[in-house]
């Protein structure tokens, strides 16, 4: 018995340490990931409110709001901020961050210090990016093609792409993090089949991280080389290729919609399961199926680019390869389906986003063969039939995967539960706006619409103003989370370690969990998501992993 | 004292064992993110060299092969020195490793110094697109295009081995403090991978770079 | 810390290997051997490489892991070349007005 009183350790890692400088230098993977739940959260209303003006503008036929350039910044900054500064690190870079080591038993992720400076890099090119919108924006569209941006382009290309220059680092630094933190610091008996899907599909968008996004910084970078040095890289009269650009820019921005995707379809996996109450069936199937999604998804970009000027040899074998694509997340719908077929299914708020996540993607995703297909591409390539289907995946999909997740895992991140009937609400009031936006959208784009023109014929106006409609009860369903969540912090419920009566090791930890996220290490001896079965009569706790000192667990 | 702290791993990790196996696998991640940067360059290379090849096959006949050829010897035997000095690393044998890790950085600031000569005769012949070019005869177009690939090419391996001679500067210093023990030396190894991937890189920018058109 | 087993002789004959390698490339630059200029020097090249990766870089007595992440870097970079290079070697191939 030693005489020295030792002071016991905090039991939080949101009480260990109240200083703001705590919070700024912390290399707690927890508190990191609160760190880009704020700073996401504020990119996500910015390029928000660059929709909205446009969504105003589309009210009306004439272009009576802003200018034909003014428009063209708009949506320029609504792409570049949405994509890069909000769903590319929003599920990886708040939930990822938090959850991963939890989920594999360890204390923190491989790099805390390359995690907190994956922020830092996160806000210098979120610096750059809002400086070139604040002054004067940028009108090449999120795509930056050449040889407007290079050659025509009067705005600040080079100071947004070198923002988004200086933000791929941060995506490059998380995914090797990822990679290297589940290849090497699982606790034992944690072996990769037993590793929850949410991990395997962070594995594989990790994946994709690091090996797209250098792409995209050489091509950025030839671009700002381009415009500074007035060379002609892209430019035709010198002899150069825009075609080459596309291919380039392309290798990797359709791999990084494979980014923005498959963490939301590993969010839904773990919410299916919880609220079934039941193990997600072929697990196998979907866990490879993410891996799948993240190779496949290399193989495709061409199909941006079939009324560019590519070859048709090109055309046609990536065309083809987009239909495989389709396989891998028609596999993991048919899964989580079944996962739901004969469960007692609680339908709350996380749930709610999930079953939104599995209509509205695959509505997305089958529209998404429309377009691999040649002949249709021609039709509908750069109209509203395309910016319907990328939105179905993009919002109806991967946000509303994000924000069934923020739910779900709210009582563990802050110890709080959400007011469940507010959050079924929201869920319905963004279910509904969602489509009343963006389904007009998938007519008004077939009916021949062009997408990037603020002035449209008159017989396309109902059809926009039902788009606008829709878009401000989105809205309404947005703003409202962000009023209970940050009402909850003070005023919700106090939840326990396990709310939701869920397997898994996040759940075996206080909410919030303690700063090195277990007392003590855990060792996992079964496999994910064990419910007990309903068949069986027994003690409930022999499902729950056993600690090192033989307990099982708080 | 410096070598005792050196034993306990990080605070995330178990044992030393596995941070090394972190920091290594991690290394080689990096590395591949370095093989899409690069190959990002050399695809926008390659496709230009397909659609003009008199013009790319000009503007190699126009580089210093005794510079490129000696540059490649350069960075070769810096491979072998970085080599020994993990060896030497690993063998507790501190002169032989402060011996090799200087020598690196001598090499690495020889191959420096012979580039810049190298970027200067370029500058006096007229052949630096963006800043003075000018190039006579229907080539020009894609003898220009060569030379913008030449310069970012170069430039950003450049970039890559001033860095890497910095760190095994900062190896150095660590080293001459007796940091490194045979037990505990992933950062020399570490470095070693990078060192090694950015000789490789340039094995391929001499053939694609300086070999073209002259059979 | 694992010894890679690599002794310094091993070192000093790749290093002397690669000198070597590196000569011939460049004598052989100047044959006339038309395209098979580039394969040659190419082939050169990859051997240099591999040489470097597996002694240098200790692949040789390395981890599967570790293998295939540096082979899965290599696989990546043949898919973008593969994928730009189709495009751009088979415009006008097929019969198709404007391309």
């Amino acid at each position: 018995m030693s005489a020295v009183a030792i002071a016991p350790p905090p039991r939080t890692y949101v009480a260990n340490g109240a200083s703001i400088w705590s919070w700024l230098l912390t290399e707690d993977h927890k508190r990191i990931a609160i760190l880009y739940v704020i700073t996401i959260t504020l990119m996500f209303f910015i390029g928000g409110i660059a929709a909205t003006v446009m969504r105003v503008e589309l009210l009306t036929p004439e272009g009576d709001l802003v200018s034909s350039s003014a428009y063209n910044k708009l949506f320029t900054v609504h792409g570049v901020i949405m994509v890069w500064f909000f769903l590319i690190p929003s599920i990886p870079n708040t939930l990822g961050n938090f959850l991963i080591p939890i989920m594999i038993g360890a204390r923190d992720l491989a790099f805390p210090k390359l995690n907190l400076a994956s922020w830092y890099i996160y806000l210098f090119g979120a610096a750059f990016t809002l400086w070139a919108v604040l002054n004067g924006g940028v009108d090449t569209g999120w795509t930056f093609y050449t040889p407007y941006s290079t050659q025509s382009s009067t705005t600040h290309v080079v100071s947004t792409t070198l923002g988004i220059f200086i933000l791929g680092f941060s995506s490059i630094l998380t995914g090797l993090n990822f990679i290297v933190t589940i290849h090497t610091m699982r606790a034992p008996g944690m072996t990769w089949g037993r590793l929850p899907l949410f991990v395997w599909s962070h594995y594989a968008t990790s994946i994709i991280l690091v090996l797209a996004t250098p792409v995209l910084a050489i091509t950025l970078l030839l671009v700002a080389i381009e415009r500074v040095l007035r060379v002609g890289i892209f430019d035709p009269e010198l002899g150069g290729d825009p075609l080459l650009y596309q291919h380039m820019f392309w290798f990797y921005s359709h791999p990084a919609v494979y980014i923005m995707i498959l963490p939301g379809m590993g969010v839904v996996s773990e919410l299916i399961a919880a609220f079934a109450h039941k193990r997600v069936f072929g697990y196998s199937f979907v866990a490879a199926s993410s891996i799948a999604i993240a190779v496949l998804g290399f193989l495709v970009w061409g199909h941006h680019m079939f009324t560019a000027g590519m070859s048709v040899h090109a055309a046609l074998i990536f065309s083809l390869l987009s239909y495989l694509v389709a396989i891998p997340s028609a596999i993991k719908v048919f899964n989580w389906t079944a996962t739901l077929y004969g469960a007692s299914i609680t339908f709350d708020t996380p749930l709610l986003y999930a079953l939104g996540f599995i209509g509205l993607f695959v509505i997305g995703g089958l529209t998404g063969l429309f377009l691999a297909a040649l002949a249709v591409d021609v039709h509908v390539q750069d109209t509203y039939f395309v910016v319907a289907h990328f939105h179905y995946i993009m919002v109806g999909g991967m946000v509303t995967a994000y924000m069934g997740g923020l739910h779900y895992w709210w009582p563990k991140m802050t110890g709080r539960m959400y007011p469940e009937l507010w959050g079924k609400l929201a869920a319905l009031t963004i279910f509904l706006g969602f489509n009343l936006t963006f389904f007009p959208q998938y007519i008004v784009g077939y009916l021949g619409m062009p997408r990037r023109y603020h002035v449209y014929p008159p017989e396309y106006q109902v059809l926009n103003v039902l788009s606008t409609a829709g878009a401000s009860i989105l809205a309404v369903g947005y703003l409202l989370p962000l009023i209970y969540l940050l009402w909850s912090l003070r005023w919700g419920k106090e939840a326990g370690p396990n709310p939701w009566g869920a397997p898994g090791l996040e759940w075996q930890t206080s909410s919030p969990p303690p700063p090195h996220n277990f007392e003590t290490t855990p060792i996992v001896r079964e496999p994910p998501y064990m419910y007990p079965d309903r068949r069986v009569v027994g003690d409930p706790s022999a499902h729950r992993p056993q600690m090192r000192d033989g307990s099982h667990g708080g | 004292m410096a070598a005792r702290a050196r034993s306990v791993p990080a605070e995330q990790y178990d044992d030393l064992e596995q941070q090394h196996r972190a920091s290594t696998f991690g290394m080689w991640v990096f590395l591949v993110t370095e093989i899409m940067l690069f190959g990002g360059m050399f695809t926008a290379y390659a496709s230009y060299r397909f659609l003009y090849p008199e013009g790319f096959a000009e503007g190699s006949r126009h580089m210093d092969l005794v510079i490129g050829g000696v540059n490649t010897g350069v960075l070769i035997v810096s491979s072998l020195t970085v080599a020994l000095a993990i060896h030497a690393a690993q063998t507790g044998h501190r002169r032989a490793l402060l011996g090799f890790l200087g020598a690196t950085i001598v090499l690495g600031l020889l191959f420096m110094n012979l580039k810049a000569v190298e970027y200067w005769h370029h500058w006096q012949d007229s052949l630096v697109p963006g800043l003075r070019f000018s190039f006579e005869g229907p080539l020009a177009h894609q003898v220009q295009l060569f030379f913008l690939f030449y310069f970012i090419m170069t430039g950003i391996h450049a970039v890559h081995l001033t860095i890497g001679v910095s760190v095994v500067a900062i190896l150095l210093i660590l080293a001459w403090r007796g940091h490194f023990t045979p037990e505990s030396h992933a950062p020399i190894e570490v470095t070693g991978l990078y060192w090694h991937f950015v000789d490789i890189v340039w094995i391929f920018l001499l053939p694609l770079l300086y070999l073209n058109g002259l059979g | 810390m694992a010894s890679t087993g690599i002794g310094v002789r091993a070192y000093i004959v790749t290093a002397a290997v690669l000198l070597v390698l590196t000569g011939l490339t460049i004598g052989l630059a100047f044959a006339p051997l038309g395209p098979w200029n580039t394969v040659v020097a190419l082939g050169i090249a990859a051997t240099k490489g591999l040489l470097i990766a597996l002694v240098f870089m200790h692949l040789r007595s390395g981890t599967a892991t570790t293998r295939l992440t540096a082979a899965a870097g290599l696989f990546w970079l043949a898919i973008l070349l593969a994928g730009t290079l189709d495009d751009v070697m088979t415009r006008g191939w097929l019969p198709v007005p404007g391309k």
